[in-house]
């Protein structure tokens, strides 16, 4: 039974200027849950997490944060939820420990060396302790941002765009690290636009757009939902009709007969189990192929034809 | 309402740190600044000037020169500690923090204000090099200083949270708390302006300040003591409320 641990409800922020960030959110996150809010740039990512935050003082709307009131309760609300910023923002000219300290005491912590070790350790930015934050790289810096972050061991953890401008090798660290914080029992609420990042990381997505939520559901879901497998089998010889069959799946002619174009299964495998037993039954109906081609759809052609399906409706 | 000191001591500790590792300017510069008053206005043109009362010319600015440099480190110090993390985003981390109003001034404010006593201290020990003086009243002096510095560091915070630009952020210490200060009777009494100008200067705060200061040195003053006390009093209380109503509207800190 999934356990809500953060709740949004009517979330909507206009800016001073009359500019409309979010409009109308309505969200609801699950303790151990990795999620990931997928859209493009200017979609209201980082103003949504600001306002869980603190940072963002919303026009109207709820945020309950562990069944807290944030607006009522927000002492008890921030010390559980840790925030890496979009931006790397740090005194550059302070020491690694000393800045991943300050954090923990900021929030009200005692010091725990040994636990602030643990988190550096795992981090791997033990060594780099003692060095000032602008002797590191990129990818350290934002490693010791995590680290400030989850200084107060926040049971819920937001990563706005922890990805952004990253090379690859990077990137696949970063997933590491968001799998190591599931395995602490952190809830995590990442902001992408890479719909890559998205399909690997996270166990839901809610896509974003105007400062609309457009969807939300398990990644699973939404590929079996709008994810479809495609197949082209290569006919060694033209057809004109299909034997009955081969009918029975969801296929057709192309090329003049001499490509069999199938459409169908969910995201989940079942496409490609179904393109197995096409061929299976293309052989037993001595139908002859020189070639096949198989391809899953992605999350990324899904956003694509939701946001497509979205700019038809404005037209 | 609930104060998590944890949390004011971690700010007040770390905006130390920051001073201490900035020492050099943050404390030689005003301290050379003032010493090259001491210096020049005291001990060298002090020695042909009458005396002030009873006070000699010399010891007679001390108290007007060091509150000139009170004023103007304490304003700056406490609106470049808020303002350089608006600046540069590193706010972030304060406003998600379980942290309010009252343990941001403690850290923040109380940091200034630390900074402004170790600056005054290190002031009044130089000035001795120049120009011998005792201060009647410690005690006095040091409350008195204290709040000042206390008060500043408010006003100074208010500055910084008010400022969107560097050239905003330095112009009111320099083109009214300076001018002030050097009017408001650190050179000469106030009784000794001719009328109606000793009137005027009245309407000058800061002269309530260092005639206040000045009394805690040499027990004699343009102004009584208390209503100095008075007035720097409802200063640091009328700062204190224009920044509880900041952190309540999140002006210029939440969008
Ligand atoms: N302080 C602000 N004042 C006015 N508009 C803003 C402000 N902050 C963000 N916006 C606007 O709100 C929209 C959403 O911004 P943001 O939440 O940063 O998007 P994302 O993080 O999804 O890229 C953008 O169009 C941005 O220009
Ligand atoms: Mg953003």
């Amino acid at each position: 039974m999934p356990e809500p641990i953060l709740e949004l409800a009517g979330l909507t922020k206009v800016f001073p200027g009359g500019f409309k960030a979010l409009d109308n959110v309505d969200l609801t996150i699950n303790r151990g849950e990795i999620f990931a809010l997928l859209g493009p740039n200017g979609a209201g990512k980082t103003t949504l997490i600001g306002a869980v935050c603190g940072l963002v003082r919303p026009t109207s709307g709820t945020i309950r944060a562990f069944g807290q009131d944030t607006k009522s309760d927000w002492r008890q609300a921030r010390a559980r939820i840790g925030l890496v910023p979009q931006e790397l923002s740090t005194d550059m000219f302070e020491p690694v420990l000393h800045a991943v300290e300050y954090s923990r005491g900021l929030f009200g912590l005692a010091p725990d060396p040994a636990r602030i070790e643990e988190i550096l350790r795992s981090l791997s930015l033990w060594d780099k302790r003692n060095n000032r934050i602008m002797e590191l790289s990129g990818g350290m810096k934002r490693r010791v941002l995590i680290a400030k972050a989850m200084a107060h061991e926040p049971d819920l953890l937001f990563l706005d765009e922890p990805t952004a401008g990253v090379d690859v090798e990077l990137r696949k660290d970063m997933w590491h690290q968001i799998d190591a914080m599931r395995a602490r029992g952190v809830t995590v609420i990442l902001t992408t636009h890479y719909i890559e990042e998205a399909e690997e990381m996270a166990d839901r997505v809610g896509i974003i757009r105007g400062g609309k939520i457009l969807m939300v559901d398990q990644k699973d879901a939404m590929m079996a939902r709008l994810g479809r497998t495609e197949a082209h089998v290569m006919l060694a010889q033209p057809l004109d009709t299909l034997p009955p069959a081969i009918a029975a799946f969801p296929v057709e002619l192309k090329e003049g007969g001499r490509s069999l174009c199938y459409r169908g299964g969910d995201g989940t495998g079942k496409g490609r189990e179904e393109v197995a037993e096409l061929t299976k039954a293309l052989i037993a109906s001595g139908i002859d192929y020189v070639g096949i081609d198989v391809r899953e759809s992605s999350l990324e052609d899904i956003f694509v034809s939701l946001l497509g399906d979205e700019e038809e409706q404005a037209a | 309402m609930s104060f998590n000191a944890r949390s004011a001591w971690s700010i007040y500790r770390r905006e130390l740190w920051r001073f201490l590792r900035t020492a050099f300017q943050s404390v030689l510069a005003p301290v050379l600044t003032t010493s090259l008053y001491i210096l020049v206005f005291g001990s060298a043109i002090g020695n042909r000037m009458p005396d002030v009362g009873s006070v000699d010319y010399g010891a007679f600015i001390i108290p007007g020169l060091l509150m000139l440099t009170l004023l103007g480190e304490t304003t700056s110090n406490s609106s470049f500690g808020i303002y350089m993390p608006r600046f540069t985003g590193t706010i972030y981390e304060l406003l998600s923090a379980p942290v309010g109003v009252a343990e941001t001034l403690a850290g923040f404010v109380g940091a200034a204000a630390t900074k402004s006593l170790i600056l005054a201290a290190i002031i009044l020990l130089t000035a001795r090099i120049f120009v011998p003086y005792d201060i009647a009243h410690p005690v006095f002096a040091f409350v008195f200083i204290l709040l000042v510095a206390a008060s500043f560091s408010l006003f100074g915070f208010i500055l910084g949270i008010w400022a969107d630009s560097f050239e905003k952020l330095g112009i009111i210490p320099m083109l009214i708390l300076t001018p002030l200060t050097f009017l408001g009777g650190t050179f000469y009494s106030i009784a000794d302006l001719p009328a109606p100008w000793n009137t005027v200067a009245l309407a000058n705060p800061i002269v309530y300040l260092v005639s206040g200061l000045r009394w805690t040195f040499y027990g004699s003053a343009d102004v009584s003591i208390w209503v100095s006390l008075a007035l720097t009093l409802a200063f640091l209380v009328a700062c204190t409320a224009i920044i509880a109503y900041i952190f309540r509207t999140g002006w210029r800190l939440r969008n």
